[in-house]
């Protein structure tokens, strides 16, 4: 569903991706991780289209996506720090959203889940950092898109909205879709994940399962293989 | 892009600011006009604002827009939309919304006051006629400088000495080189110069066409012999023109080529 090959994104002078392969074939829960400025969020821009490639192809669902805008119509995009223009209530962002998409959508029910009700007529200037974050879910889940990218997710979460999250995104996987994820929170890892592309330096070091992760590391738990990953290379 | 059109145009005219703008521009219009008692001296003081303020607005509302709607502008980019849809269609929201208060605010007073049964009427439509492209082009010119400049404050402060070099420097960088060259012949440089300042050539459009021209002395015959004619007159306005599109062309080429 989604091939990268050889991706190459240097800003300016500095080269954040160097060259990126990955393969993305079968439907499940990816979580991207690494370190910070590793290049996760680069990597999922430039799946989206918003960051160029400085050299390398994507391709999203057997397309290559230069230059072109329709394969986003398939793509949920959670971006990392929501931020509306603040003089827009909750429900008017919601309709804009679904008037410029012109896609069937399904917000009622997502809305009742985090208890998004009371802050419809709200002004997005007026909502708590969590609350945003709900109706940033909202906005990118509303639509059957058959690629989700979640750029930390869990972001301002409350326990209880966490767990709604973690269901609806299980939810989404039995219907079939790709799920890529970015998040510095492991035991969510660790729950929800397929399988892990670990980024190191704008390679990627690692693709496979946590199994396969833990017996390369030879260590006994998950949390302890992401730790030697990261200090190995360092060695 | 029209969706995107509606919404940025919208989002504006809903804020604060826009409704200042309009009321600013009321306010004037009136006042001009019950003050002077006469529609073409009205229409030469608000030449003189119109040319100066109306560049300024754009400048600063331009920039303040892009500025203030950037993480939008990426919520925007990661939806199944064309990145130059996207950009067009906020820069004729952010233009277009500017033009209608100058032209609402100015002329409700004016069609109060008897527009339509005054032979002025050609001038004024020329005043908003030109307001509204100093709009579009002041506009456009300060997307360019943000979206060329991450830091606010820079982009803010380039933005300003744009508009400071069209609206007061060319002037006298201009009125200095006629002084140190007098001794040549200036016509055509007079001309030209003219041209390339969409400030300049709007105040002598309108000059010309209030048929004052003999204010300007002896450039002023130059001006008349070459704006007067038709063919002059359609030059200035295609360089109206010209001078939006050229910014917008290169707004949208960075716009598709910028990492967000």
């Amino acid at each position: 569903m989604i091939t990268v090959n050889g991706l190459h994104k240097k800003f300016g002078k500095n080269s954040v991706l160097k060259g990126i392969d990955l393969k993305i074939e079968r439907p499940g829960i990816y979580a991207i991780l690494g370190p910070n400025g590793s290049g996760k969020t680069t990597v999922i821009k430039s799946i989206l289209g918003m960051v160029l490639p400085s050299g390398g192809q994507i391709e999203v669902f057997g397309q290559n996506i230069s230059k072109r805008w329709k394969y986003r119509r398939e793509l949920n995009y959670l971006p990392q720090i929501a931020n509306f223009p603040g003089n827009l209530k909750v429900a008017e962002l919601l309709n804009m959203i679904k008037d410029l998409r012109r896609m069937p959508s399904e917000e009622e029910h997502l809305i009742e889940l985090f208890g998004l009700q009371p802050f419809l007529k709200s002004k997005l200037a007026n909502l708590s950092g969590g609350t945003k974050q709900k109706v940033n879910i909202v906005i990118t889940l509303m639509f059957d898109g058959q690629l989700l990218i979640l750029d930390e997710p869990t972001t301002g979460l409350d326990p209880a909205a966490l767990i709604v999250l973690k269901r609806i995104i299980k939810d989404e996987k039995a219907k079939g879709k790709v799920i890529l994820i970015t998040t510095h929170i492991m035991e969510f890892v660790e729950e929800m994940a397929d399988e892990i592309v670990y980024l190191l330096e704008g390679k990627i070091y690692f693709q496979g399962t946590i199994k396969e992760l833990t017996k390369r590391t030879n260590q006994s738990d998950f949390q302890h293989a992401i730790a030697e990953i990261s200090t190995s290379q360092h060695a | 892009m029209l969706k995107i059109l509606k919404y940025s145009f919208f989002d504006l005219v809903r804020s604060r600011w826009s409704y200042v703008y309009l009321l600013f521009y009321l306010a004037l219009g009136f006042t001009l006009l019950f003050l002077n008692n006469d529609l073409s001296k009205a229409v030469i003081t608000l030449m003189n604002i119109i040319i100066v303020l109306v560049p300024l607005i754009g400048t600063i509302f331009g920039v303040m827009y892009y500025y203030n709607s950037r993480e939008f502008t990426e919520l925007l980019i990661a939806q199944p939309i064309k990145r130059s849809s996207i950009f067009l269609g906020q820069y004729l929201g952010v233009a277009g919304s500017l033009a209608l208060s100058l032209i609402l605010g100015l002329g409700i007073p004016f069609i109060f006051y008897g527009l339509f049964k005054s032979a002025a009427i050609w001038d004024f439509v020329l005043l908003l006629y030109t307001g509204a492209f100093l709009t579009f082009i002041f506009t456009a010119l300060s997307l360019n400088i943000a979206i060329y400049n991450e830091n606010r404050i820079k982009g803010f402060g380039y933005a300003i000495l744009m508009w400071l070099f069209f609206a007061v420097l060319y002037d006298g960088i201009f009125l200095l080189s006629l002084i140190i060259f007098e001794d040549y012949p200036l016509d055509t440089f007079s001309l030209t110069a003219t041209l390339l300042n969409p400030i300049d050539l709007s105040r002598t459009l309108i000059l010309l066409k209030l048929d004052i021209s003999a204010l300007l002395g002896y450039t002023g015959a130059v001006f008349k012999s070459f704006f007067g004619t038709l063919l002059g007159f359609g030059i200035s306005i295609m360089m109206l023109v010209v001078w939006t599109l050229i910014p917008v062309f290169t707004y949208l080429r960075k716009a598709r080529k910028k990492d967000f």
